[in-house]
């Protein structure tokens, strides 16, 4: 049954620094890596070693536990280096990519059979593009989810326009969606503003629902817990619509095609645009890095940082870029208007200005403290339930409480605007993987 | 601040750097950017809305002093007295409060709360003119030590400080406290030496000996006791002053209007059955005494009230329901306002408990469904 969710909480927040809808360049990058640290739960084993030569598509990790989970290369060249950490923590195997591109050929078939995608989404390394809910995991091998879910849009702070990024991409979604579809039932979430427009919604054999409302109702888990509730025993997968795309082409051409277009987005970005590009691509080649800035993977709310040596993580198809606010502001708190610091509370008056964008900074704007508004985060959160009574629930690390008051919902990045509205400046997303973390832990 | 090793004194030396310069502190994790608000920034907005009543409150001072004891002063002199007998009780809230939150958050560690800008505006608002400082002090020290610190500082305590403050002194010196003699100021008035104090009791009092007539009588009309022109505590007679407080406390989404009207509705209940009764039009009660002042700027407060929206409308509801209840049915005791407000913020878990467990067992059966 095809929902409509039209969800009022929630708030965009007015950043400048959003990406025009052009491809600025493509980038061929002579360093690609491979990290294992972009795939929440795996456990990585080194399946190559330097000097070893690698073709789109080769295995380059498996994970431990579960060794038919593997981690492909993007592309094809020869392993340059297997970079290490701290007790020798696996953190990427950088690839250096030859001149010419040769891919490992899967077969252009449609799988006829769940056991067939399941073994194409292992084969190609796409396995580690789904995320398994609760607990935002790998999925897994032997799971039976009741659902995957799509969401077609973000909307996130400055996110990418899939509309724009997949505008001729129909065919591969429509076979990624086929392929899946043979698992479980596909649920494609779409925006209800873009209908006419958008390549989505032209999609079939999937479920489609029509969702509108300010951020976070382009979230994945904010749609499914108004769609199909996760209970406890139940799982439900994930996939972005660049895996789904990937995925498709596959099945479509054989050929393992993870270059999409990265939005290069921020106030602190010297060109706002796309770039077409592959995870794992180094930052700098993607956008030009300046002193003073910090380059973030993802959005700002939810993202990581990459560093300006980072490489563009595996879920990534956008860069923020934000300068480090570290310059003390005189008698901050205490001016009737701050013009350039933007508030969704109404003790400032941001509200006045409803059109107006700002170029935000890192600054933290204030000091930790206990908790003592907690509405606001009600105000952000279009989900059944009391995200301070879930948040206390994890800080007191109470499984039984944390179950009533909905941890299976919800990921970090469901509750990011909590950590953006919260007084108090409590890391609220860091609280909720804290209690996940403890869920996977006493639960397995 | 640079990032050595900070010295002992670091709390003290934060509050005040931090109090002109807003931190340099950049997110580490979760969201990259945050939100412009901090407590600073709340706190400051309730102190904001607090002025009106505060400035009617030292007319009012100078007012009935200049009325009863037939001084015929000049507005500017009616101000200017209260002002002079509104400074020390600032004063003397602000040094001792701050003075404890600073040595307590110096002991932890931690930055200082700014919690007790509000508490410390909230006390002096709260108290007859004439209490004695000492008395102020310790009421102050009480309240900031054992309703506060020892439960962790602000956002940790179960009761609001402020109120706690003015039960302490009311329990401990009730002489100085109720009776109809000490809400009229006549302390520091050289020429009122020797004079006995003039017996001015509140139109509360007045009414719950008897009743709209005695109150006629006296000479307070409804319309006196809404313009504030009446002896009470100093903040919480003016109905105006409160009323933009509470414009200010709503449209800045600091404090719940739903707290705030149904109080008033729970009021309006129960004072109507009490009219019924044969007692006073119900909508006297919510311009007497300290029952609007109470609705909108203590029952709100976010750390002690009701968390969940459903329990806002409850726990408001039972706050003015009760102090009502107190006015007509306890002789001895006519300001319920106090107790009904400490009493629900020692309910108002309970009230949570119960909204959040419906809520969730209404979930889990809907998901059950689903």
């Amino acid at each position: 049954m095809s929902h409509n969710l039209d969800l009022k909480k929630g708030l965009n927040i007015p950043l400048k620094g959003v990406a025009a809808p052009e491809v600025v360049k493509n980038v061929v990058p002579d360093i690609v890596a491979v990290k294992p640290t972009d795939f929440n739960g795996l456990v990585p084993r080194l399946l190559v070693k330097e000097g070893d030569a690698v073709k789109a598509g080769t295995p380059v990790m498996a994970h431990k536990m579960c060794p038919e989970i593997l981690l492909t290369s993007p592309v094809s060249g020869v392993v340059k280096e297997i970079v290490r950490g701290e007790k020798r923590k696996l953190l990427a195997v950088l690839i250096k990519a030859s001149e010419t591109q040769e891919f490992v050929e899967f077969g252009a078939k449609a799988p006829a059979s769940a056991q067939e995608t399941k073994d194409l989404l292992l084969a190609t390394g796409l396995w580690g593009s789904l995320i398994q809910r609760p607990y935002g995991v790998l999925a897994g091998l032997d799971a039976t989810p009741k659902a995957i879910f799509i969401s077609s849009f973000s909307t996130a702070p400055l996110a990418a326009d899939n509309d724009f990024a997949f505008d001729n991409a129909l065919q591969d979604i429509q076979a990624g969606v086929d392929a899946l579809s043979k698992i479980a039932p596909v649920h494609l979430c779409l925006r209800k503003e873009s209908e006419a427009s958008s390549v989505f919604h032209k999609v079939e054999n999937a479920v489609l629902h029509s969702v509108s409302g300010p951020h976070p109702a382009g979230n994945v888990g904010v749609q499914i817990s108004h769609i199909a509730p996760i209970r406890k025993g139940e799982c439900v997968w994930t996939i972005a619509p660049c895996h789904l795309v990937a995925l498709g082409h596959v099945v479509n051409s054989g050929k393992l095609d993870l270059s999409r277009k990265v939005a290069v987005t921020g106030p602190a970005a010297e060109k706002t645009a796309y770039v077409q590009c592959l995870p794992g691509t180094p930052v700098n080649e993607i956008t030009s890095v300046q002193d003073g800035t910090r380059i973030i993977g993802g959005d700002v709310l939810s993202g990581t940082t990459l560093g300006p040596d980072g490489y563009l993580g595996f879920f990534d198809n956008q860069i923020s870029i934000l300068k480090e606010g570290h310059e003390r502001e005189w008698f901050g708190w205490a001016k009737p208007f701050r013009t350039k610091v933007f508030s969704s509370s109404r003790c400032y008056f941001s509200w006045l200005t409803p059109g107006k964008k700002y170029s935000l900074d890192t600054n933290l704007h204030g000091g930790p403290r206990a908790f003592v508004e907690t509405k606001c985060f009600e105000d952000v959160t279009p989900m059944d339930i009391f995200p301070i009574y879930l948040i206390k629930a994890c800080l007191a690390g109470d499984i039984e409480k944390m179950e009533k008051f909905g941890i299976y919902e919800v990921l970090p990045e469901d509750l990011a605007l909590c950590d953006y509205v919260d007084p108090s400046k409590n890391e609220i997303q860091a609280i909720i993987q804290k209690g996940i973390d403890l869920m996977i832990k006493e639960m397995a | 601040m640079a990032e050595e090793k900070k010295p002992w004194w670091h709390s003290t030396v934060d509050a005040f750097d931090t109090f002109l310069r807003v931190p340099g502190t950049v997110t580490s994790k979760g969201a990259h950017i945050r939100d412009g608000i901090d407590l600073k920034r709340v706190m400051i907005m309730v102190v904001i809305s607090l002025v009106p009543a505060a400035l009617f409150a030292m007319y009012n001072i100078g007012y009935q002093t200049s009325s009863l004891y037939g001084l015929g002063w000049t507005f500017i002199q009616m101000f200017g007295y209260g002002l002079l007998r509104m400074i020390p009780l600032f004063a003397v809230s602000y040094i001792v409060g701050l003075g404890i939150e600073f040595a307590s958050a110096q002991i932890r560690g931690e930055e200082v709360n700014e919690g007790y800008l509000v508490t410390g505006f909230l006390i002096p608002l709260i108290v007859p003119v004439d209490v004695p400082l000492w008395m102020l002090a310790l009421a102050v020290a009480f309240s900031v030590l054992l309703v506060k610190e020892v439960f962790g500082g602000t956002g940790m305590n179960i009761w609001n400080p402020a109120l706690v403050a003015r039960a302490f002194l009311f329990f401990a010196y009730p002489s100085s406290m109720s009776g109809s003699s000490v809400w009229v100021s006549k302390a520091w008035l050289g020429s009122l030496k020797g004079v006995d104090a003039i017996s001015a009791a509140t139109p509360l009092a007045i009414a719950n000996e008897g009743g709209v007539a005695a109150l006629d009588k006296a000479g307070y009309s409804f319309m006196d006791m809404f313009w504030g022109l009446i002896p009470g505590s100093t903040g919480e007679t003016c109905v105006v002053a409160i009323l933009i407080g509470a414009l200010i406390l709503v449209g800045s989404g600091v404090a719940s209007w739903k707290i705030m009207l149904s109080s008033i509705a729970g009021g309006l209940l129960v004072g109507w059955f009490g009219q019924l009764a044969g007692g006073i039009p119900s909508y006297y009660h919510i311009v007497m005494g300290g029952f609007l002042f109470g609705s909108v700027f203590m029952a709100t407060d976010p750390v002690t009230a009701a968390q969940t929206e459903t329990g806002k409308w409850i726990y408001g509801f039972l706050v003015g329901a009760l102090a009502v209840v107190v006015r007509l049915w306890n002789p001895g005791y006519m300001e319920g306002m106090m107790l009904a407000i400490l009493l629900m913020n020692t309910m108002a878990p309970l009230i949570d408990h119960c909204v959040v467990s419906a809520a969730t067992s209404r979930r889990a059966k809907k998901t059950m469904n689903a």
